[in-house]
């Protein structure tokens, strides 16, 4: 792992990490990374990928209304709001 | 239950069923039972933290409420109890916090199924319980709001994630509690702190209103004082729930009307992989005495092997970081939640309020997951690691085929120091290797305590059970708890 490698990280995950942490994560990542570079050991051929314990598919409902509009409630906790939107920093100039 | 029994004994000490038989005897009311336990809780918990939120006022009103109920004999099976619940259920009005700063704030409009669950039983609220940030870690060390701390030593953590509840069981603030599980993290802390855990087979709990850490493994169950009060609360918690997709419509058994079945023919796997290199010795042995005991209770040993367990570490370190960098990818500081201040732009304010109000543990956890989904990683980590969770689990379908249930210790060690494991996050990881597997398989296991170790700390002994086996591994580990004391032995002054 490479502090450059760091920095690719951050922006898919959209965290900021200040440049004074750049080493300290990248060694900590790359510890995590070669413990799970045990796996390339192993052989898998031919083994389907189990991506969820019952191999369950996802349930289908009738597409019809079911819940309620609850805007007020679900905005009472947002950061900023107006008129019933989110508010963000501007985006377009 | 006869009422003189309640009388000899505090009110703190007693079971579920024993409160039960209390309330409706009216030796006490569940007013006066709140009463008791808040006064514990504002007196002791400055020692070990084990709550985040204390809920005075809601529990006063909720016990009020049940001893109406008690009067009119039209109550539920938890009613006028005491719980407490971890907070990432959400609880409508109620701060639920995930131990992290980026909740702190975050005040729910509704409540987790769970949560409705208990409420629907008649049980009363003490509070929300302390836990690592997002349920990730095994010490509770990665709190927002501080480490809960062991009740069987000052210097101890009380395991992970959910420490804050198997603390406040242990020190006996409350009777039982909610917590989940998705590596470990009701089996663990409940080894740690000598209490019982049970974590059901996925599906079986809803997780609806419980925050996602990883969806294919986490799965919510009780922390308590024995396997019988774990069954009933798993009685009240185990739903089929149609806003949880993944939730399983399953017939529910009474949890409590087997755990007096006789164990005679039970067949019971040990696997050499489960007391690998790095096991404690008196871990190692406590373990081995607790699962010949149950030889003398009609059960037979045998010899079993589950070849990959040593991956399961690393297969969960891919799938668990991978399915919470999604998850978490929520918290944008948008919607609700921590917004860091005067953002530049919305990257800022995305990449700040993320920063800022998650702790290290969890971004490290969603920097490894945007690794391993990412272009040209995908197949090499996320792929593979799938594959490899295939072949843990086609090891537990091997093995049930020869016997009932596998035993094994819960954890390769007591309970550690504080600091001791903060400074290198995968020798915390290797802390999960005996409950990992269970997670990614799927299964139901429970942790019950099977002894004190020189140092006078407990270890928990680990039942694994086939899907949906939660009744024989409660009825398993009633067996053990009526034959013996361990469950009943207490943490050093909790007065």
């Amino acid at each position: 792992m490479e502090a450059s490698e760091i920095a690719k990280l951050a922006q898919l995950a959209r965290i900021n990490i200040e440049a004074d942490m750049v080493d300290e994560v990248t060694e900590s990542i790359g510890s995590i990374l070669n413990l799970v570079d045990q796996l390339q050991a192993v052989d898998t051929s031919g083994v389907e990928p189990m991506s969820h314990p019952m191999d369950a598919v996802q349930r289908l409902r009738a597409d019809v209304v079911s819940e309620e509009n609850q805007r007020d409630n679900l905005q009472a906790t947002a950061p900023a709001t107006d008129k019933g939107l989110f508010l963000v920093p501007k985006v377009i100039d | 239950m006869s009422s003189n029994i309640t009388k000899q004994r505090s009110l703190h000490e007693l079971s579920i069923t024993e409160l039960n038989a209390g309330l409706r005897n009216k030796d006490f009311s569940s007013v006066e039972l709140t009463q008791h336990f808040i006064e514990r809780i504002e007196r002791l918990d400055t020692r070990f933290n084990s709550f985040i939120s204390i809920c005075s006022e809601q529990a006063l009103t909720a016990a009020s409420r049940a001893d109406a109920q008690l009067a009119s004999g039209n109550a539920g099976v938890l009613c006028g109890i005491p719980i407490a619940h971890k907070d990432l259920f959400c609880t409508n009005g109620i701060r639920t916090s995930c131990g992290s700063k980026m909740l702190d704030n975050f005040v729910p409009p509704y409540d987790a199924t769970i949560v409705e669950n208990c409420a629907n039983a008649g049980a009363v609220v003490l509070g929300k319980t302390n836990m690592d940030e997002f349920a990730m870690g095994s010490s509770n060390e990665n709190s927002f709001y501080g480490p809960a701390i062991n009740p069987w030593g000052e210097n101890c953590v009380p395991g992970g994630s959910s420490g804050g509840s198997a603390a406040a069981v242990a020190a006996q603030l409350v009777t039982a509690a909610t917590a989940s599980d998705t590596g470990g993290s009701i089996r663990q802390p409940a080894s740690f702190c000598g209490v019982t855990g049970l974590k059901p087979t996925y599906g079986r709990v809803s997780r609806w209103g419980m925050v996602a850490y990883a969806s294919s493994l986490d799965q919510a169950g009780p922390i308590a004082k024995s396997a019988e009060d774990a069954a009933i609360m798993l009685n009240v918690l185990a739903s089929f729930d149609k806003k949880d997709s993944t939730s399983i419509d399953k017939t529910k058994p009474d949890y409590a009307a087997t755990l007096d079945q006789p164990l005679n023919g039970l067949r019971i796997g040990i696997s050499k992989e489960y007391f690998s290199d790095g096991i404690d010795p008196e871990v190692a042995k406590l373990t081995q005495d607790a699962i010949s005991f149950y030889e003398t209770l009609g059960a037979s040993i045998k010899e079993v092997s589950l070849p990959h367990t040593q991956l399961a570490v690393p297969a969960y370190y891919v799938i668990a970081p991978a399915e919470c960098s999604a998850n978490l990818s929520r918290f944008d500081g948008v919607r609700y939640g921590y917004r860091c201040e005067n953002p530049t732009d919305l990257e800022d304010l995305y990449k700040r309020s993320r920063a800022e109000g998650f702790g290290e543990e969890v971004k490290r956890r969603i920097l490894v997951g945007a690794y391993a989904l990412s272009a040209g990683y995908y197949d090499a980590y996320y792929r593979k690691a799938q594959q490899v969770r295939r072949l843990i689990k086609q090891d537990f379908d091997t093995v049930f085929k020869e016997v009932d249930l596998i035993a094994s210790p819960t954890a390769p060690t007591p309970a550690f120091g504080l600091g001791e494991k903060t400074k290198d996050p995968v020798s915390m990881y290797l802390e999960d290797i005996y409950t990992l597997p269970v997670n990614l398989a799927g299964l139901p296991a429970i942790s019950i305590p099977c002894g004190l170790t020189g140092q006078n700390k407990p270890v928990g002994l680990q039942l694994i059970g086939n899907y949906f086996s939660e009744a024989q591994l409660l009825n398993s580990a009633h067996k053990f708890q009526q034959a013996t004391d361990f469950h009943q032995q207490t943490a050093p002054d909790l007065d």
